[in-house]
């Protein structure tokens, strides 16, 4: 049964990451002028751009294109960057992992937190105290990630003196330097993630404290710490889980504004310069690291809210 | 005294009226009763829909009239008029600027979610309605759209086709159009199997009135609720394009640019990059603020099957 449903899971996951690529190598392929006409540009006579185009494999039919594309991509090569012509796989190789780095971080320092935080306004609802964190992260929530990070910059960098505003990262630094270096974003990412995480860990919580179960244990006369502590946190791992798997994947999104507002030097960078100059294999190349990456975390997010579901694991 | 009697007959009559209101299988009374949060909340979204409606006319400059050189002036008298909120990078008055730019950041995610709101609601009752492969097929095609990061689609696409308001309109309609798809499938499917539903379908009326009259009125209420969310979802992902200057173009403001053009200038001790990303908060803190009263009040199922 449930050997079953994660078997399912991942050939669903599998079928989306199938069709994301059909979309990312559509989308990119439907702007009129191809990489040939942008490589010769205005000096493009007839016959040189066929010569090319068939240099490049570009007179293919589209299918044949895909799976060329789609091969390449999954042995490794990620194609020819159009601006200065370095391959893509060199490009994004040291990118990639400060991106993992910095998410690493954010992942580390903001889980504990967001469970401490979100257990403890579920074990106090409605005092003051839960009022401001439910309308706190509620705010933080409602205001876009790029609005964080002013304010960080304003108080941090501006008024306060404390840390740099930008990410400039030159390899060679100490730990406490890339520490400070890395500092404005990271702090700017663990508010945004955290801000979700607290609240689904309240409402899962919260969720758990209306079972039966719960209200026996009241009637018992148990009291309200040892309830959550033994009896609702234990069953409410698993939608902890599945929201820490989803707010990791939410990070995608907060990676790309942080990185560009603090000129972090990352895969979303990378990008976004890529999409605002219109370079397109390196677009589709990080664009499928994202997405990838996306899918999978949510693909663990349901199967780790399978396998913590008793009822799913020892079946009748 | 005989107005008395018929006054006592009146209030008999009421009273029994109320007693059929409290029967459990009457559609419970929908009222609006919002906290002082949510009034205040109200009027915070009235005044930005107001300011996109009249804005510009009220505005004490053009949002591309520059003051010499002065550019981060703090607020306060400059060389053509008063400055309530200081000028920008190029000397343009942020407050203009910003009265200018609700029109396009609330007119732009208007748009897009109400274009949202049509695909979704017609796709997502027939859907319902028809089921079978139909059904299936938007619903596969949904999902996939669903399961990708908005930001990497909207990436994607600007990529592709350039930036255009236009572009940007049709991308976050697309987008936001697959969440609503699937409430309006749900509610759909929901009200689909209600007895009144069979009732009217025995009676002989047919699909369309079925839709008209039953089903759309039992989803008119969570899917209003669901459009503020929606919409503040698709004003994060406007400004957040135009944040990463790929939405709306420069010279025309919109509060997401004008924080990315005027970030610089925090350093300089201006507010100039505050200004308009206070505004978007305002404007978006709000909705959510509505959308939470009202869920609150409604008994909280309505803000379970949102999330």
């Amino acid at each position: 049964m449930m050997t079953r449903m994660v078997m399912q899971r991942i050939g669903i996951g599998f079928g989306t990451l199938i069709v994301v690529s059909i979309i990312v190598f559509i989308a990119t392929s439907i702007l009129p002028g191809d990489v040939a006409q942008i490589v010769l540009g205005q000096s493009a006579t007839p016959e040189t751009l066929a010569a090319l185009r068939a240099q490049l494999g570009l007179d293919q039919p589209g299918y044949v294109r895909y799976f060329s594309w789609l091969g390449n991509m999954m042995t490794g090569d990620l194609g020819i960057s159009k601006a200065g012509g370095a391959t893509i796989s060199s490009l994004i190789g040291g990118r990639l992992g400060n991106t993992l780095m910095m998410a690493g971080w954010v992942a580390v320092i903001s889980i504990p937190i967001s469970i401490a935080l979100g257990l403890w306004a579920a074990m106090h609802p409605g005092t003051w105290l839960d009022r401001i964190v439910t309308f706190g992260t509620l705010s933080l929530i409602s205001v876009p990630e790029f609005f964080i990070a002013t304010v960080a910059v304003l108080i941090l960098a501006v008024e306060l003196h404390w840390l740099p505003s930008t990410a400039y990262m030159t390899g060679q630094e100490s730990f406490w330097e890339l520490m400070k270096a890395l500092a404005m974003p990271l702090i700017t990412l663990v508010i945004v993630v955290s801000a979700q995480m607290i609240r689904m860990t309240r409402a899962g919580i919260l969720n758990v404290m209306s079972s039966p179960y719960i209200e026996m244990a009241i009637l018992k006369g148990v009291p309200r710490g040892r309830i959550i502590m033994r009896h609702a946190f234990y069953n409410a791992i698993g939608p902890i889980v599945n929201v820490i798997a989803l707010n990791l994947a939410y990070l995608v999104s907060g990676v790309v504004i942080v990185e560009t507002i603090f000129a972090y030097p990352g895969l979303a960078k990378l990008m976004i310069d890529g999409v605002q100059t219109r370079d397109l294999p390196l677009v589709q190349a990080c664009a499928m690291i994202f997405c990838g990456t996306y899918v999978v975390l949510i693909l663990l997010a349901d199967i780790g809210s399978i396998l913590s579901n008793p009822r799913l694991r020892n079946p009748k | 005294m005989t107005e008395h009697t018929v006054s006592t007959k009146e209030e008999e009559v009421l009273a029994k009226l109320d007693a059929f209101a409290e029967l459990p299988d009457a559609p419970p009374k929908r009222k609006f009763r919002l906290s002082w949060v949510g009034w205040v909340s109200v009027a915070v979204v009235v005044f930005w829909l107001v300011i996109c409606a009249i804005g510009p006319s009220i505005a004490p400059f053009h949002e591309m009239d520059m003051d010499g050189d002065d550019s981060f002036l703090p607020a306060g008298p400059g060389e053509y008029g008063y400055f309530y909120l200081g000028t920008d990078y190029l000397s343009r008055d942020t407050l203009s600027r910003i009265l200018f730019g609700a029109r396009n950041t609330i007119g732009i995610s208007l748009a897009a979610t109400l274009i949202a709101y049509l695909m979704g609601i017609t796709l997502g009752i027939l859907a319902a309605v028809k089921g079978g492969w139909i059904d299936m097929g938007i619903s596969r095609v949904n999902d996939a759209i669903l399961a990708l990061p908005t930001i990497m689609l909207g990436l994607i696409v600007i990529a592709a086709l350039g930036s255009s308001i236009p572009i940007l309109i049709g991308t976050a309609a697309v987008i936001y159009a697959t969440s609503v798809f699937r409430i309006a499938r749900a509610l759909g499917q929901d009200i689909m199997v209600q007895d009144y539903v069979e009732a009217a379908a025995t009676r002989g009326e047919g699909i369309w009135w079925i839709i008209r009259a039953e089903v759309l009125p039992n989803a008119a209420m969570p899917l209003a609720t669901d459009f503020g969310l929606r919409l503040v979802f698709v004003v994060l992902f406007i400004s957040s394009l135009s944040f990463l200057g790929l939405g709306v173009q420069p010279p025309a403001s919109d509060w997401g640019s004008m924080v990315r053009e005027n970030l610089q200038g925090l350093t300089y001790g201006s507010y100039a990059a505050i200004w308009p990303a206070l505004a978007i908060a305002s404007f978006t803190i709000a909705i959510n603020l509505i959308v939470d009263d009202i869920s609150a009040k409604s008994g909280g199922s309505l803000a379970k099957k949102m999330v």
